[in-house]
C-alpha cells in the first residue's frame, strides 16, 4: 500500500463523508472506502480517469477545478481531499479556501520540491526529474513548484489553519530537515478561525 | 452484437388510472419489449424510458420489419453497455404515444370514437405509475435500473422520486430537472404549427381521414434543429447547396429547396409525417413542459429528491444546447445535496442533444462501467 494512502488514511473518521478533488483514477478513494468504510465522492476531469472510477465503483463527478466547488455546500463533507492535485491548479488560493469551506477538515498533499535531489538538480543547470517529479519541464502537468516552506508560509494568507503533517520519502517518514530529505508532504488543516 | 429478432408484446390493465390532471383511464394497453432473461430472485430488471417520438422497441430487428432496428440498439443487446446477457431489459411504449399503446388514436370505450384531442393530458409521473403497474406484471418488485435519455431521463428521475424503494439505480442522460423558458417556447412553436393545420380538425383528423402532415413536419423540423448542435450542422451541411453532380452552382432565386440543410429538414419532416401522430406530440411535447418536479417543494429541486435512495449516474454532452451540462448538474447538485450516490460525466461531444443516441466510446465506456457495477451487485 501507498504509504500516502496510509498516512491520509488514519486522518480519516471511519464512516464518514469523503471528497477528493482530483481523484485520478479513484485508487485513493477505493482505499479510504475498504479500510475506513468512507462514503467517497470524487471529482475528476480526465475522460480516462472518470472511466476508472466508474469502474471501481466510485462516484466521480466530472468537472474542471479551476472553477472552483460550486456543486458542493459549505461544510458538507467531513474531510475534503488534494492529493497532488494543488501543482497542477492555476487558482491555488481559490482552490485552498474551497476545500476548507466544503470540508470540516481537508488534506492537502504535493510533492516537496525542496528535496535536495532536486536542490541538487537545478545547481546543476537542469530542471529536476525524480520519483516525486517525474516529468520533464516541456511535459509536466504541474502548473506551480512549491516546498514545504512555501506552503507553510501561503497556508495563513489563503485562511487555512495547519493541524497535522507527515512527510516522507520513498514510503518513510521523514522528521528531521524535512524540507531537504522530504519528497511528498501532506498536511491535515481546517479553516482558520 | 444485436439481439436480433424481437417481437412486442400488448399488456392490458383493467385497473383505472388516475392521472396527475384528476382525469381517469378506465383501461388501457401498452406495447412492451422484453430481452434478456429475468434471473430467478427476479433482481436483473433494467427499464429503458423512451424520449419524444420513440417507442418500445428499444432493441434488436423487428420480426415483422427485419430493417426496423430498435432506437437504442447501440446501446442495449448481448456484449452492449447495458449487457441483455445479463439484464433483463423492458421496453414500453408510454401511455399516450402512438405505437400501439393506448393514445389519441385508440378508441374511446365510452363514445366509441377515437379519442383524438379528447385523450387526457399525461404527464412524466403518469407515465411512471403506468410503468410501475407492468413491473408489477413480471412480479419484479425492485428494478435494478431505469434508464433514459432527454424525456426518457425525465422519467427515470421520476421513478427515484415516485418508488424510492423500487429502483436501485438512475440513469439520467442529456436531461434536465425542468424545462427553461426557451425549450417550453420551441414546443410552442411545434404545437402551433400542428393546431394551426387546416387539416387538424381540432385534433378529430381520423374522422376525417386525413392527417395534418404540414404540421407534423415543421413541428419535426423545429425539434430537429434543436437536437443538433451549431458545429455539428454546419459539419453536416455548411453552405452547400442542393445540386446534382455538375449542374451550376449558382443560386435559382427561388423558394425551393436551395441549401442541403433544407433538404435534409425536409426529409425528416416527411418522414415524420409518415409514422407519428400529431394528437400524440401535443401530449408529449405537453408533458415535457409540465415536468418540474422541485414545484411541489417551493421550487427546491434538493427537497424534491429527498426521498430518493437510488444511486444515480449522470450523463450531459458538452455541445447539447437543448438540455446543457448545466442542467445536469442542477440534478447533480440536487443529489450530493441529499448525499446520495451520484457520478457524472460530462462528454465533450460535437453532436448536441442527439449525442445521447449515437457511439461514443466515452460516453458508452461510462455507462457499461456503471452497469458492470450494478451486474456484481445484483449477481447476473
Amino acid at each position: 500500500m501507498r504509504a500516502d494512502f496510509s498516512a491520509i488514511a488514519q486522518w480519516i473518521k471511519p464512516g464518514t463523508q469523503v471528497l477528493d478533488v482530483g481523484c485520478g483514477d479513484g485508487a485513493l478513494l477505493a482505499h479510504l472506502r475498504d479500510v475506513r468504510l468512507a462514503h467517497t465522492y470524487g471529482v475528476e476531469l480526465a475522460d480516462d480517469k472518470v472511466l476508472a472510477c466508474a469502474q471501481k465503483g466510485i462516484n466521480v463527478i466530472q468537472q474542471d477545478l479551476e472553477g472552483g466547488l460550486a456543486l458542493f455546500e459549505d461544510m458538507s463533507f467531513e474531510t475534503v481531499i488534494l492529493s497532488q492535485t494543488l501543482q497542477t491548479i492555476h487558482e491555488t488560493a481559490k482552490i485552498l479556501s474551497e476545500i476548507a469551506r466544503v470540508g470540516k477538515e481537508c488534506i492537502v498533499s504535493f510533492p516537496n520540491f525542496g528535496h535536495w535531489s532536486h536542490r541538487l538538480a537545478v545547481l546543476t543547470g537542469r530542471m529536476p526529474v525524480s520519483k516525486s517529479l517525474p516529468y520533464q519541464w516541456y511535459n509536466t502537468p504541474n502548473v506551480r513548484v512549491l516546498t514545504i516552506a512555501d506552503f507553510e508560509a501561503l497556508a495563513p494568507e489563503v485562511g487555512l489553519e495547519l493541524l497535522d503533517r507527515v512527510v516522507l520519502h520513498e514510503g518513510q517518514e521523514i522528521s528531521l530537515m524535512p524540507n531537504l530529505r522530504g519528497s511528498l508532504a501532506i498536511y491535515r488543516a481546517r479553516r482558520a478561525k | 452484437m444485436s439481439i436480433g429478432l424481437v417481437s412486442p408484446q400488448k399488456l392490458s390493465f383493467a385497473e383505472p388510472l388516475v392521472l396527475q390532471s384528476g382525469a381517469r383511464i378506465a383501461n388501457y394497453e401498452l406495447m412492451v419489449e422484453t430481452y434478456g432473461r429475468l434471473n430467478a430472485d427476479k433482481s436483473n430488471a433494467v427499464l429503458i424510458c423512451h424520449a419524444l417520438n420513440a417507442s418500445h422497441h428499444v432493441a434488436g430487428h423487428s420480426v415483422d420489419k427485419p430493417g426496423d432496428i430498435g432506437w437504442w440498439d447501440n446501446m442495449v443487446g448481448p456484449g452492449k453497455p447495458v449487457d441483455t446477457n445479463r439484464f433483463f431489459v423492458i421496453g414500453i411504449n408510454n401511455l399516450g404515444s402512438c405505437f400501439g399503446s393506448t393514445g389519441p388514436m385508440s378508441m374511446n370505450p365510452e363514445t366509441g370514437k377515437p379519442y383524438g384531442a379528447s385523450f387526457p393530458v399525461v404527464t412524466v409521473e403518469d407515465w411512471v405509475n403506468a410503468q410501475a403497474r407492468v413491473v408489477d406484471y413480471f412480479g419484479i418488485k425492485t428494478l435494478a435500473a431505469v434508464m433514459g435519455g432527454s424525456l426518457g431521463g425525465m422519467q427515470a428521475t421520476a421513478w427515484g422520486m415516485l418508488y424510492p424503494e423500487r429502483v436501485q439505480n438512475c440513469v439520467v442522460i442529456a436531461s434536465t430537472p425542468k424545462l427553461s423558458a426557451q425549450n417550453i417556447a420551441f414546443n410552442e412553436v411545434a404545437r402551433s404549427a400542428i393546431l394551426s393545420d387546416p387539416d387538424f380538425h381540432g385534433g378529430d383528423y381520423y374522422a376525417h381521414q386525413v392527417v395534418p402532415r404540414r404540421g407534423l413536419r415543421v413541428a419535426r423540423m423545429i425539434g430537429h434543429i434543436t437536437y443538433l448542435s451549431d458545429d455539428d450542422m454546419a459539419e453536416k451541411f455548411g453552405r452547400e447547396l442542393r445540386r446534382a453532380e455538375g449542374d451550376s452552382k449558382e443560386y435559382n432565386f427561388n423558394f425551393d429547396v436551395e441549401f442541403e440543410v433544407e433538404s435534409y429538414l425536409r426529409y425528416q419532416g416527411e418522414k415524420f409525417a409518415d409514422y407519428f401522430d400529431a394528437n400524440t406530440y401535443l401530449l408529449i411535447t405537453r408533458a415535457l413542459d409540465y415536468f418540474d418536479p422541485a414545484k411541489a417543494h417551493d421550487n427546491d429541486l434538493s427537497a424534491a429528491f429527498k426521498k430518493v435512495q437510488a444511486k444515480f449516474l449522470v450523463v450531459s454532452f458538452t455541445t447539447d444546447w437543448r438540455f446543457s451540462p448545466e442542467r445536469s448538474r442542477e440534478i447533480v447538485k440536487a443529489l450530493l445535496d441529499n448525499k446520495l450516490d451520484v457520478s457524472y460525466a460530462e462528454i465533450d461531444a460535437p453532436h448536441g442533444h442527439d449525442a445521447f443516441l449515437l457511439e461514443d466510446p466515452r460516453y458508452h465506456g461510462v455507462v457499461r462501467a456503471y452497469f458492470d457495477q450494478i451486474s456484481q451487485k445484483v449477481g447476473s
